[in-house]
């Protein structure tokens, strides 16, 4: 399973230019962090993927279907592929947990049974497998109103998994949670994605949590990629770049569309995994193809 | 100095408030005596007006208990009305708050239809929606519900519409990434948050329907005012005075109820 | 895990879940009781509707000739007239029976008669007032003044006697330790602290009075009511549209300087 990038563009109606020309590629069972300064189009980019912001330009491939073409019964379809956690949660408050993780199988039941809360029995059994493994067993009939933010953190992840997604988009997890739940719900995200075996892309704004969970860091600059390298190779010069567009002082300063080039020797990672070493933008502005991902 | 400069600008601020206030009820004063002298009622002698209220009110004393027992079919037809209306209105009124909340209404048409239904609707009294629809259903207590209906749907209309409107927008997207329908985002993203005011306005609005409904009886559309009408024509004043005290009694119920009722879902 | 599949419910307000069932049944048999009971067949409304779509055509365009619409502008002053006249003289009379009502001011039986006259207002509908007034002082528009006067008082007083029941005691009593009479306590100590609830509640009860004055006319209070029946005993439905054209943008002009000006108060 892979998601390919290409050229994202988003001109938002104030003419704001979120994005300029995003390529990024990911696949295997990777996780990749997202990082940047606020307002650098990381969260822009993530809704471009499911389209809850409707990209201007460019394509967006998940396995070979170009989403940004789709109608609409074409993209809710798509849709329940692809799994979302959201910053502030989004869980519906006045709902039971069970419910919220449940709304993650609407995409595959009619209005009715919806109405009607009737789910197909084996996504009940899979809503309550999950629940326990986020460690949210017995909690099913808690109003989601009851839970502390870390919890719900747990339910949104749920609500996510229980879609069996083919990736998992990740909207800054951590930024309303305490450091020590922060860390709990990166080593959740991280294990499922291993365990299920798909690709997650996360932004966030936290290096250090990106660096300790991820595969490979993504640096975002006002809505340009400086940075595409194992978090190894995430030296103070490429966060330079990243959080504040400035050429890296000890480097021979090459234009930011190629900067990252400079970053990309190859990373000795904890997986084995070859890094994204040539997952680097090209001076012609091309992709960030990554060689095939690697089963360790 | 600061002192000094203080109680000046105070003094301003107090005197211009003064004449802001002097010619205010100096207007209110003006448009009241105009008004008074446009109207012309007529009356040489205020102190008659106490007199003949009294009159009504010594004429009306004993209630007549003995006509209770015929006012309660129509007692049951008003409150019948008054629930079918509202549940009519109910029905009618989801669709309206959808298209009269900036977020959910699909374009700027829809958002002035939404507008327009809650503006015609609110305005027109629930006596000139009766005399209406006993034009269109021939007089009874059907013409009562429906006029009931739509005299509350802008009301439910409205108060619902900004109740969408303040909902979080977050919930709703989580929903729809997840593949939903846009049935489906209606029943899990936005249904559960406007839930408890959906039913707080509707036992709201129940509670002024019951007192609305009393009066649809004067233009033919049923309850218990057809009977106070029957009875006022008649000069049986006594028996006026039962289903005032009835209707109170009803009123000061449905009050309860809705307060209750409001109280219990939250 | 577990080697069955489990299954899930959802979790019921009531206690059981069978107790949900027959609360539902319950209400959908009130219903069916009250459609039954307004006699509301489908065959009815079905031939209803096709009425309401023929009589639609009937209703438009609006159309009044001169002398009409002369007539229209006349009893709209009337109208506005007597919303202004009743919106004082219910508020003269309101604040000495909001005192009177407000329970930390009040000794026990005057509460008690007070709070028993606001509710008495409060449940009897304009229209029903009206047709009792109208029967004590005679047609016209000084029925309609009594009667809105009447239900702004029920209104007014209940509001701000809640106002004077929330007020902070300790600055009335802080006014009183300075040594000040019981006048100057109140207009020191309590009438500084409903100004500004009065000011936009007053224009707010002025807007609903602009709306009653528009169909207490229908029993023959005065205003422009009494030209809207009048139109529909005649069928002259066009002449009916015209006439609540001109309702519904008096209506609106009310409501809106009622919200600008509470805009401006608070």
């Amino acid at each position: 399973m892979t998601l390919d990038v290409t050229g994202l563009r988003k001109v938002y109606p104030t003419g704001d230019e979120a994005l300029k020309g995003v390529d990024v590629s990911v696949g295997g069972s990777e996780t990749t962090a997202m990082i940047g300064p606020s307002g650098a189009g990381k969260s822009t980019f993530i809704r471009c993927i499911n389209r809850l912001t409707e990209p201007t330009e460019g394509s967006i491939e998940l396995d070979g279907t170009d989403l940004t073409g789709l109608d609409d019964d074409g993209l809710r379809e798509a849709r329940r592929d692809i799994g979302m956690i959201f910053q502030e949660y989004n869980l519906v408050e006045r709902l039971t947990v069970m419910e919220n993780v449940l709304t993650g199988r609407l995409g595959y039941v009619s209005g009715w049974q919806a109405f009607r809360r009737s789910f197909p029995p084996d996504d009940v059994e899979r809503a309550y497998e999950i629940l326990e493994r986020v460690g949210l067993g017995e909690m099913e009939d808690k109003r989601v109103d009851e839970l502390s933010g870390g919890q719900r953190q747990r339910v949104g992840i749920a609500r996510a998994v229980v879609q069996q997604p083919t990736i998992l988009l990740v909207d800054e997890p951590t930024s309303s949670l305490d450091p020590e739940t922060s860390n709990t719900v990166m080593r959740l995200l991280t294990e499922i994605a291993a365990e299920r075996e798909i690709p997650v892309l996360i932004n966030i704004h936290e290096v250090d949590l990106a660096t300790e969970y991820a595969d490979r860091i993504v640096g975002l600059h006002d809505g340009e990629v400086v940075f595409d390298g194992p978090p190894d190779d995430l030296h103070d010069g490429a966060l330079d770049r990243v959080y504040r567009g400035g050429d890296p002082p000890e480097s021979d300063a090459p234009p930011a569309d190629e900067t990252a080039a400079s970053d990309s020797s190859v990373g000795s990672e904890p997986g084995g995994e070859r890094a994204s070493a040539d997952g680097v933008v090209s001076p012609d502005g091309g992709t960030t193809d990554r060689p095939g991902p690697g089963e360790p | 100095m600061s002192g000094i400069d203080a109680a000046r600008s105070w003094d301003r601020f107090d005197r211009r408030r003064r004449i802001g206030r002097f010619l205010g009820l100096l207007g209110a004063f003006v448009v009241f005596a105009a008004s008074w002298r446009y109207l012309d009622t007529g009356i040489t002698n205020v102190e008659t007006v106490p007199r003949e209220i009294r009159d009504l009110l010594t004429r009306m004393y004993p209630p007549d208990v003995a006509y209770a027992p015929e006012i309660v079919e129509p007692l049951i037809e008003t409150v019948h009305i008054a629930a079918l209306g509202t549940a009519g209105a109910l029905v009618l009124a989801i669709p309206v708050a959808l298209l009269a909340a900036e977020n959910t209404t699909p374009n700027a048409a829809t958002y002035w239809l939404g507008k327009l239904i809650v503006t015609v609707s609110r305005s027109v009294n629930t006596i000139v929606w009766a005399l209406i629809f006993v034009v269109v259903f021939g007089s009874g207590p059907l013409a009562g519900a429906v006029a009931i209906a739509f005299r509350s749907v802008g009301f439910l209309g409205k108060l619902l519409g900004e109740e969408i409107e303040e909902i979080d927008f977050g919930q709703v997207e989580a929903v729809r990434a997840a593949g939903a329908s846009s049935v489906q985002v209606l029943l899990y993203g936005i249904l559960p948050q406007v839930k408890p005011a959906l039913v707080g306005l509707s036992v709201y609005r129940w509670e002024i329907n019951v007192r609305d409904s009393t009066i649809l009886g004067f233009v033919g559309a049923g309850g218990i005012g057809v009977q106070l009408f029957r009875a006022v024509n008649a000069f049986a004043w006594q028996s006026v005075a039962t289903i005032l005290i009835v209707v109170l009694g009803v009123v000061l119920a449905s009050e309860a109820i809705s307060a209750s009722a409001r109280r219990m879902v939250r | 895990m577990a080697a069955e599949r489990r299954s899930w419910r959802r979790p019921t307000a009531f206690r059981r879940r069978e107790f949900t069932w027959a609360a539902y049944l319950g209400l959908a048999a009130f219903f069916l009781w009250s459609a039954w009971g307004v006699g509301a067949d489908p065959s009815r409304i079905a031939s209803g509707l096709g009425r309401g779509l023929t009589l639609l055509g009937d209703f438009f365009p609006p159309e009044a000739t001169p002398r009409q619409a002369r007539r229209i502008a006349d009893k709209m002053v009337e109208s506005v007239a007597m919303a202004m006249v009743s919106t004082v003289t219910g508020i003269a009379i309101s604040v000495p029976v909001a005192f009177m009502a407000a329970e930390n001011l009040s000794p026990k039986p005057l509460y008690y008669l007070n709070r028993g006259f606001i509710s008495l207002s409060r449940a009897l509908n304009a229209i029903i007032v009206a047709i009792l007034v109208v029967k004590a002082v005679g047609l016209g528009p000084l029925a309609g003044v009594i009667t809105i006067t009447f239900k702004t008082v029920g209104f007014f007083a209940k509001l701000l006697a809640e106002d004077l029941e929330d007020i902070d005691m300790g600055s009335v009593d802080a006014v009183r330790a300075t040594g000040a009479s019981p006048i100057q306590t109140l207009v020191y100590g309590v009438v500084p602290q409903i100004i500004p609830r009065f000011a936009g509640l007053s224009v707010y009860r002025w807007d609903i009075n602009i709306r009653t004055s528009t169909i207490v006319g229908i029993v023959g209070a005065g205003g422009i009511g009494s030209v809207l029946l009048t139109a529909f005993n005649r069928y002259a439905y066009q002449y009916v549209t015209a006439i609540l054209i001109a309702i519904i943008a008096v209506v609106l002009v009310a409501e809106g300087v009622s919200a600008v000006v509470r805009r401006r108060y608070q």
